[in-house]
This record gives C-alpha cells, sequence and structure tokens, in this order.
C-alpha cells in the first residue's frame, strides 16, 4: 500500500532520516521504533508532506513525495501528529468538525463526527468543552478522531501512548487493532517497544537516521537487539 | 452633563476605531507572524475610494461597501505580491517587506493622486447632533459605536460559527496540523489579509467621517495608536487588541478632556506612561495569545 524507497530527511545541516526503505502492507500494523531523535517523527512528517524528503515515496501506486500536507490528506493519508497537538482553545467539536471540513459535508460530515463520538464516548461528554482541558489521554482520543474524520485508508501514528497512564495506553492499544480490523492500515511511531511489537505484523528500527534491522513483530521482539536495547530490565 | 456623556462618547468610539485597526493587525499577526506596518495605507485605500465614490456621485451605502472591499482587495494583493514570496522567511524580513509596501503605496498615492488632503463631504445627517431628550450627542461618535459594535459581532459569528472562521483560530494554534486537515494554508492565510482589509476599512470609514478629508499619510498615525493597542492587549490575541483598543482610546481621551490646560501638549506622554503602566503590571499584554506559531 506504501513504499518507501531511499527515503532522506534533512532538516539544515542535520540528516535525520538516511536512506530509508520500507513498506506498509494494506490491512496490517507497521511499527517504527528507535531511539529518541532516530528518525522516526521525520519519517511520518516527510510522508504526510510535513517535511521536505529525498527519494520516493509510492502510495497505493502513486508517487506522493513532494506534494503538499494538504493535498496528502485528500488522497488517504492521516497523520496523528506526536504531541497530539489538539487546538486547545477551539472546543471537542470544532476540532472534529475541522477535521472533517474538507473531506465531508452537511449529513456526512455529521455522520462523522456521530461516528466518532460513539467511537469515543468520552468526546460526547466533552463535546463542548475547549480541548486544552482535557485530560492527556482525553487529547490523544480526540487527536486520533480528528485524524479519522477524514476517512484515511493510511493512518500515521506517532507516539500515540507517550505520557498516558498505562490503563490508557491499554486502551490505545486496544484501539489500534481495532482500526486495523476494520480495514485502516497502521504506521505506528513508539516508544513502548514491547507493547508495539505485540501487536505489529511487521516493524523497523532506526538509529541515528539509519535503518538497522527490520521484520516481523515476533522476530523483532526475539532479536539480540531489540532485547537488549528496549526490553532489558 | 452633556459635556461627560460627549466625551464618555468619543473615548468609546475613538477606542472602537483603535480595536478595530489593532483587530486588523492581530489577525493577520496571529496566522503569520507578521506585524503588517502597510496596514495604515489600507486605510488610506478605503479612504480614496470613498472619494472617488464621493467625487462620481456613487449612492453613499454602495460608496462605503466599495470603500471596504477595495481596502480588502488591497491586503489580498499585498499579500499576493510580498508578503507570500516572504513566507518563509523570519520575522524580521517580513516587517522590513511591510514597510516597503507601506513605502511603495504611500509614494503611489501622493504622486497617483495628491500629497495633500482631499475633502470628503458628509452626508448633512452625520455632520450634526441627535437629540436624546435633554441631551445633544454628535452624530459621528454614535454612528462609529454602532458600526464598530455591528463589526465585532460579525467578527465573532464568522470566527465562531464557519469553517473558515474555525480554520483562522485553529491556525494561529497550529498552522501545521490545520494543514494535516486538508485546508488549504494560502487560503487561511489569504482570508486572515482579507479580513484585516476590511477591518482596516471599515476603520477609515470611520476616521474619515471624523475628519471629513484624506491624504497619503491618514493611516499612519492610527495604525501607530493600534500597534500600542495590539500590544498592551497582548499581540496576536484577538480579545487582547479589542480590550488594548478600548483601553488606548479611553485613555486618550479622557487626558485630553480632564488634563489642565497647561498639561495639554503633553498628552501622549501621559498616555504612554499609562501604556508602560500596563506592560511592568502585565508584560505579555492585558489576554495574552495562547501561542504564536509560525507557519
Amino acid at each position: 500500500m506504501l513504499t518507501v524507497t531511499d527515503l532522506s530527511v534533512r532538516y539544515g545541516q542535520i540528516e535525520a532520516v538516511r536512506g530509508l526503505g520500507l513498506s506498509v502492507a494494506k490491512g496490517s500494523v507497521t511499527v517504527l521504533l528507535g531511539s529518541n531523535g532516530a528518525g522516526k517523527s521525520s519519517t511520518l512528517n516527510a510522508i504526510a508532506g510535513l517535511a521536505a524528503p529525498r527519494g520516493r515515496i509510492e502510495f497505493e501506486g502513486s508517487r506522493i513525495d513532494g506534494q503538499a500536507p494538504e493535498d496528502i490528506v485528500r488522497k488517504g493519508i492521516a497523520l496523528c501528529p506526536e504531541g497530539r497537538r489538539v487546538f486547545p482553545s477551539l472546543s471537542v467539536a470544532e476540532n472534529l468538525h475541522l477535521g472533517g471540513a474538507v473531506h465531508a459535508t452537511g449529513d456526512e460530515l455529521a455522520a462523522r463526527i456521530e461516528a466518532e463520538l460513539a467511537r469515543f464516548p468520552i468526546l460526547r461528554e466533552r463535546y463542548h468543552q475547549k480541548a486544552g482541558l482535557l485530560s492527556g489521554g482525553e487529547q490523544q482520543m480526540l487527536a486520533i478522531a480528528r485524524a479519522l474524520m477524514s476517512a484515511p485508508r493510511l493512518l500515521l501514528l506517532d507516539e500515540p501512548s507517550l505520557g498516558l497512564a498505562p490503563k490508557v495506553v491499554d486502551q490505545v492499544f486496544d484501539l489500534i487493532l481495532t482500526l486495523r480490523d476494520q480495514g485502516i492500515t497502521i504506521l505506528l511511531v513508539e516508544q513502548n517497544a514491547e507493547r508495539a511489537l505485540e501487536i505489529a505484523d511487521r516493524g523497523y528500527v532506526l538509529q541515528s537516521g539509519d535503518l538497522v534491522l527490520s521484520g516481523t513483530g515476533e522476530e523483532l521482539a526475539q532479536s539480540d537487539l531489540i532485547r537488549q536495547a528496549y526490553l532489558a530490565g | 452633563m452633556d459635556i461627560v456623556l460627549q466625551q464618555v462618547l468619543n473615548a468609546i468610539s475613538l477606542g472602537g476605531i483603535y480595536a478595530l485597526l489593532a483587530l486588523g493587525l492581530a489577525v493577520v499577526f496571529s496566522i503569520v507572524g507578521l506585524i503588517n506596518f502597510a496596514h495604515g495605507e489600507l486605510m488610506t485605500v478605503a479612504g480614496y475610494a470613498l472619494f472617488l465614490g464621493v467625487l462620481f456621485a456613487v449612492p453613499l451605502p454602495l460608496a462605503l461597501a466599495l470603500a471596504v472591499a477595495a481596502a480588502a482587495g488591497a491586503a489580498v494583493l499585498t499579500e499576493r505580491l510580498a508578503f507570500r514570496p516572504m513566507r518563509r522567511a523570519d520575522a524580521t524580513a517580513l516587517l522590513l517587506t511591510s514597510f516597503a509596501v507601506s513605502a511603495i503605496l504611500r509614494v503611489l498615492f501622493q504622486n497617483g493622486i495628491s500629497a495633500r488632503p482631499k475633502p470628503v463631504p458628509l452626508p448633512p445627517a452625520l455632520s450634526g447632533t441627535v437629540d436624546l431628550g435633554p441631551v445633544h450627542l454628535g452624530a459621528v461618535p454614535l454612528a462609529s459605536i454602532l458600526v464598530t459594535l455591528v463589526s465585532l459581532i460579525l467578527l465573532t459569528l464568522f470566527l465562531k460559527r464557519t469553517t473558515m472562521g474555525r480554520a483562522m483560530r485553529a491556525a494561529a494554534e497550529d498552522f501545521q496540523v490545520l494543514r494535516l486537515m486538508g485546508i488549504r494554508a494560502n487560503r487561511v492565510v489569504a482570508v486572515a489579509f482579507a479580513l484585516s482589509g476590511a477591518l482596516a476599512g471599515v476603520s477609515a470609514l470611520l476616521w474619515v467621517a471624523q475628519r471629513g478629508s484624506v491624504d497619503p499619510l491618514m493611516g499612519f498615525i492610527p495604525v501607530l495608536k493600534a500597534f500600542v493597542a495590539a500590544v498592551i492587549g497582548g499581540l496576536g490575541s484577538l480579545p487582547g487588541a479589542v480590550a488594548g483598543g478600548f483601553v488606548l482610546g479611553i485613555t486618550e481621551v479622557l487626558f485630553q478632556a480632564f488634563l489642565p490646560e497647561a498639561a495639554l501638549p503633553f498628552r501622549d506622554a501621559f498616555v504612554l506612561s499609562v501604556v508602560i503602566a500596563i506592560l511592568i503590571w502585565r508584560p505579555d499584554g492585558l489576554i495574552p495569545a495562547k501561542s504564536a506559531r509560525r507557519s
């Protein structure tokens, strides 16, 4: 579904990603692992159009690298960014509305909002509150719901469990599996390697911008590198 | 009694003009991080459009609408020609660009129209007073307050109820994420400039109604004041711009009215002392903006 070939991302003098290749199969959960600064977020940002990439990014058979984020989301790729980044002074309703505004109108837009409220009942309770007043977990739910408002076929999730209570982390991982079962392909960036590999069909490990390991979730969970770097202790 | 009430009205009406101008600055600053010093020239565009409208005997309501539209159009045009190519530049480069735009427009007015003030005759209804029982109040300040109020209500409805309005509030907080939603950055910026221009246009009408003439430099002083208002309100904050505008306008008129005769030449020093006091008390302004991320 998504094929990335020889992808590099530079910020000024710093090369955040070097010659990365990866592919995401339709209907799968693919995980990108690595420590801080390994280039995981830069990869997602390049796919979504926020960072200018060199290399080739193909989605459903056509090239999307170098296109604007406004165009890439129309093709069916939504990014739920790191740190949630809900619009804090806008209400939950307004956040959801903006998420879908250019993808649906009228009854269809209302139906999508209703579907997300059914998926995340807490957002219905908070519907008219400002997003900035929600708890971290609630904001994460809102950020995912907002990304889903564009009805993506590929959802890019950047550290959705970061800073959340263990119970909420469970909810997030359950949700990812549910979304996959509903036919949405997932590319997930995570610090929580153990949990991520449990649900991953395939995983890639980045280190300082280089791809150092890839394989099925199970293979990676068994690998020495992962056991030492992420799962030990 | 008349005089006190009249001064209060003057204060509110001047504050309203500053508020509209400061709002125009804040709308653009909150989204693209630009302090648009060419804002005053947008006022001037509206002023000359009104002058031409009156000259060619266009019906007044239409002439007013055309003047506001001219300022909005000019704002969009400056964005397209001058500011969009500089979108990725830093704040200083943007600021200098706005100085350049301002200077070019001023020269165009001076050489293309006239360096001297052009009279804009007011309809008789606006030049008189309105009698409310025993009190007689100036028609212009009353009309000005009414126009400010209607503008603020319309702006609030736009920002709260429409998709583009919500997008503009969201853009002020996180432009990148807004683009991830599929909302076109260029369109949001263009609408921000159009809105800012329209606000400059409306304030220009009120300004001209008080003075009865337009000249190439007419926008300079009010926009300088509006910038001060935007800063004491909290740069980039829309409610702050309104608050700052009213505080500044009311302070000016009150000092004008109640300072002893000998101190009147120093009115601005008194006003600016109040400004400094406010900024010592609240360095980020009365109602600070939540975030001022750049696109």
